[in-house]
């Protein structure tokens, strides 16, 4: 039997290993949320092995080799565009910019969110209430014109950075309110419980309290958060690139649909150039959406049997 | 007149688990004008037997047995048979009244409604009338009538959850747990409302509850349950006083006696829990709690047996098997 | 993604538990704290707007007359019009008091009109489209959701269930596209028109056509909007299935039809109602994309052409328009839930 005394440190590092093969196991019996995971680790997987599938010929404009608007067959199963390079070979190095985007932006949102909705749920007064107010702001503020106006003057202010630096900055900026709106709640009723009152009266300071206590408890939440944001943001620069803010030195699905659309892809009968592009998109995102409601049902046992 | 006749009912639910038997075969009377108390811990079963008079339970539950209503098998009627009889001759007063009346609809018109489901020829305002009556004679303010539940006090709302069973003037009335989080004296108020409604009424009463001193003072006969099964049942008054099942004499012991100080230091209580109804212990399912086991608990599952007078038990040292 | 993205289902059970939460409300102090919020915001809006054109490089006076001859006295006669010499707090009070005079300012393209004046003459057609999509939306959508809720788990749940994460991972804009592809004059069935609009006033002929005009975009949005509001109703039904009151009320005698419409609805209602409120507030900003697949006359279309300059002043009214929708349509959805919701208190 185990006699050897653990520190707290492995003790908590092994409860938090049990947690995490608890949790694969639940996960694994969601029929919804395997299906998402599949999606996306196919989508993944595109992306990253894209560069060995693609010849950077066929991606540019004049050295493209394929007829112009060619409809589905033989050679080029989803098609050409109207500059003769295959629909398959630019959506295929489209994923690459889109989830690049998509999961940085995330992971811009993430940090901030949970940063800003801690601080508001642990310092209340003063800078909590201002927090407060800052992301009430946001979250009011309707997202695409917001997204729209901040774009532009990124765009104008600095005119050499790179568009789709601009993409994840913008996007990440409109979606941090969202997590901390989340993580202030959960943090708020982290804040109430005893044992923090216990860990105050015991001396703990803020730093302490934070780390040691609020965060852990925030995280299941913002995970849970987290693989929706990512299909939020790939939504949202597929819809920003469409308008005409993307990279055209980083093509994404997005770019791709605005091209299909400005050439007039719709009037002139070329719809795989506009449907596959989008098809795209809509896989990985339900792909996310599947994997984030199956992760929410699994972290929060209220939800199970309902969603 | 035989009100209720239940026989063997026996309730189980279909689980993502397995079989969870709720219910393992009870049999109980109420007379017209009588009060029968039914006691016991939580999940032992007796809010599934309120629920299971007027099939109630969620699809989930495989219910057999007999539960003749005026003699007519409820659990064989069809729906809309089943329909017509729903609180216009057998009602329930619902524990927790906070959720049990609709948060957004006024209590006069949740008064009403069975009345109008009922009795389709009064019309709205008579209904309407007959609700203020019956909230003041349950001592709510007529003027309440208009009110949300959620501008009542508890109490109040309990009341309200009674004038509302009576509604349709039905013949019996089953209150599961009428008194649970009142205080004290409420509690006594809501109790005395029930014995004078009753007694005035002639309605029989089947008052569920876990709390020995509301039944002990209020019923007629008393049934104890555990695990699904009643385990004794006999006169109300005394049964607690000379309890012969094990179970019973704890739950009588469990409960110290105002002013007197020495009960409050004699041991009682009973170590542990209630059974997992999908793993009942094989035999008497008191048995690992039961401080007069013998070896021949494991062995026999005891079913009831005449422990005197007007009184049976389920235990091996009671009587001889019948 | 034009309305809050309602997908997650903790933060739709959250909306289906605000609409529960009992909270005291009323009252004329309470409509002043109300009001008083709503202005904040808005004055946050404004120096939002301020501030972030103010970060632009380049001069606005030579933006103005872009492609037109520019001489020096041309261009300082402007920059005294336009204030650009003064101290910026300077700036801000008169862009702010030129603002609530209704002046936003001149547009740069489009021939130097006046931004309201742009504004006024596409709003109409985009509250059309945005509206009746939303109303549509919101009726289909309710009774879809409280169906599927109430009969938890069958086959009319996870069908409608399935369809609408279905729908809620597509892009609205590019769902417009197929359904052009399928459907527009130029391909596929030719049943409606491709694009664009007419005026309906002329009478009953340009009525119909501009009906006519209609129908894909806004069946485009009503489809979006309905997989919202069916997950949210849905929610909010399953919230109240189990409740006890419902077995109360089958215990009564009632029907479970008559249970699910006189009990559990007006319950499950109630934070349905609260999202549609707020949806309101989007109705203005939320076509951006569609109109411009359909190249529907409205704010959205609009907002699409100002990209292409950059058109700033235009670009700043339409952001200032857009928020000021969403803040005013919270503020009634505020001010009229105490009436629909009868466990807030007026105080």
């Amino acid at each position: 039997m185990t006699a050897t005394a653990l520190t707290p440190r492995a003790l908590a590092r092994q409860r938090r290993r049990r947690a995490l093969a608890a949790f694969w196991n639940a996960f694994r019996r969601d029929r919804e949320g395997v299906i998402g995971l599949v999606l996306l680790l196919v989508c993944v997987a595109v992306a990253v092995m894209a560069p060995l599938f693609v010849d950077a010929d066929e991606l540019s404009v004049t050295r493209a080799s394929g007829p112009p608007l060619v409809g589905p067959s033989g050679a080029y199963p989803l098609g050409t565009d109207d500059d003769g390079r295959s629909v398959l070979t630019m959506v295929v190095w489209g994923s690459r910019t889109s989830l690049l985007v998509g999961l940085t932006a995330t992971a811009i949102s993430m940090v901030i969110g949970t940063v800003v909705g801690v601080a508001a749920g642990h310092f209340r007064g003063r800078p909590g209430g201002l927090l407060d107010r800052v992301t009430d702001f946001f979250l009011v503020v309707p997202f695409l014109p917001l997204a729209i106006v901040l774009a532009t003057v990124l765009r104008d202010r600095w005119p050499d950075l790179p568009k789709v630096l601009a993409v994840i900055v913008v996007i990440g900026i409109t979606s941090w309110p969202v997590t901390a709106r989340l993580v202030r709640a959960q943090a708020l009723a982290v804040e109430g419980r005893p044992y923090l009152e216990r860990a105050k009266a015991l001396g703990a300071g803020n730093w302490h309290q934070i780390t040691r206590h609020v965060l852990p408890n925030v995280m299941p939440v913002v995970f849970a958060n987290t693989t929706l944001s990512v299909s939020i943001a790939i939504l949202a620069e597929t819809t920003l690139s469409f308008l005409g803010l993307g990279d055209p030195l980083n093509p994404s699905w997005g770019t791709l649909l605005d091209g299909a659309y400005s050439a007039g892809a719709v009037s002139r009968g070329a719809w795989w150039w506009a449907v596959f592009p989008g098809l795209a998109v809509a896989v990985t995102v339900l792909g996310f959406n599947l994997c984030g409601r199956a992760v929410e049902r699994v972290l929060d046992p209220r939800l199970r049997g309902r969603v | 007149m035989t009100l209720l006749d239940i026989r063997d009912l026996a309730v189980t639910y279909r689980t993502g688990g397995g079989e969870l038997p709720a219910v393992r075969g009870v049999d109980l009377t109420v007379e017209a004008g009588q009060t029968v108390g039914i006691a016991g811990e939580s999940g032992c079963g007796k809010s599934t037997l309120a629920g299971a008079v007027l099939r109630l339970l969620p699809a989930t539950a495989t219910v057999t047995g007999e539960v003749l209503l005026e003699d007519q098998d409820v659990l064989a009627m069809s729906w809309g048979k089943l329909r017509a009889v729903r609180w216009s001759e057998a009602s329930i007063v619902f524990q927790g009244a906070l959720h049990g009346l609709n948060p957004v609809q006024r209590i006069g018109r949740q008064i009403a409604e069975p009345i109008l489901v009922h009795e389709p020829g009064t019309g709205a305002k008579a209904a309407a009338r007959r609700a203020t009556d019956l909230l003041e004679q349950v001592g709510v303010p007529a003027w309440r009538t208009g009110s949300y539940p959620h501008e009542l006090s508890g109490g109040q709302r309990q009341r309200v959850m009674i004038a509302m069973a009576l509604a349709c003037n039905p013949q019996l009335v089953i209150a599961d747990e009428p008194t649970t989080a009142l205080d004290v004296m409420v509690q006594a108020q809501v109790l005395a409302l029930l014995r004078d409604l009753v007694r005035d009424r002639r309605v029989g009463l089947l008052l569920i509850s876990h709390d020995l001193s509301v039944l002990a003072d209020a019923c007629d006969r008393v049934a104890v349950m555990y695990a699904g099964r009643i385990v004794e049942h006999g006169p109300g008054g005394r049964l607690f006083d000379s309890a012969a099942h094990p179970y019973a004499r704890a739950l009588a012991a469990a409960f110290p006696v105002v002013g007197d100080r020495m009960s409050r230091l004699a041991p009682h209580g009973l170590p542990g829990d209630p059974p997992d109804p999908r793993e009942l212990p094989s035999g008497c399912p008191f048995r690992p709690r039961c401080p007069e086991a013998v070896p021949l608990c494991a062995a026999e599952d005891v079913r009831l047996r005449p422990a005197g007078l007007d009184r049976e038990a389920a235990c091996v040292h009671v009587g001889v098997p019948a | 993604m034009a309305i809050p993205a309602v997908a997650s289902a903790s933060e739709t059970a959250e909306v289906a538990a605000a609409g529960r939460r009992i909270s005291r409300a009323g009252g004329g102090r309470w409509v002043l704290r109300k009001l008083f919020g709503a202005a904040l915001t808005l004055a946050f809006v404004l120096v939002f707007n301020f501030v972030l054109f103010r970060l632009m490089p380049g001069d606005p006076a030579k933006a103005f007359l872009r492609g037109r001859a520019a001489n020096p006295e041309r261009l300082i006669q402007l920059r005294q019009q336009l204030g650009l010499g003064e101290p910026l707090p300077v700036q801000f009070w008169r862009y702010a008091m030129a603002t609530v005079s209704g002046n936003l300012g001149d547009s740069w393209s489009m021939g130097n009109r006046p931004v309201t004046e742009l504004i006024a003459e596409r709003l109409w057609p985009t509250v059309l489209l945005s509206g009746t999509s939303v109303v549509l939306a919101a009726l289909i959508g309710m009774w879809l959701g409280a169906r599927a809720g109430w009969r938890h788990g069958r086959a009319f749940d996870k069908l409608t269930s399935g369809a609408a994460i279905g729908l809620y991972s597509l892009p609205e804009w590019w769902f417009g596209l197929l359904l052009l592809l399928l459907f527009g004059s130029t391909t596929g069935l030719a049943l409606f028109p491709s694009g664009g609009m007419t005026d309906p006033r002329g009478g009953l002929n340009p009525a119909v056509d501009a009906l006519y005009h209609l129908v894909l975009p806004c069946a485009t949005l009503t489809l979006v909007y309905i997989a919202e509001y069916s997950l949210v109703m849905r929610s909010s039904v399953l919230d109240e299935r189990y409740a006890d009151y419902l077995t109360t009320a089958r215990a009564k005698g009632l029907r479970d039809d008559q249970v699910l419409s006189r009990h559990a609805l007006p319950n499950a209602l109630l934070p349905t109602l609260t999202l549609f409120f707020m949806s309101l507030g989007y109705v203005v900003s939320g076509a951006i994309t569609v109109e411009t697949v359909f190249s529907w006359p409205g704010l959205g279309y609009l907002s699409y052409e100002a990209l292409s300059g950059p058109d700033i002043p235009l670009l700043q009214g339409l952001f200032l328009v857009f928020s000021a929708s969403v803040i005013l349509l919270n503020l009634v959805a505020d001010l009229i839930y105490p009436f629909i919701d009868p466990r807030v208190r007026l105080a």
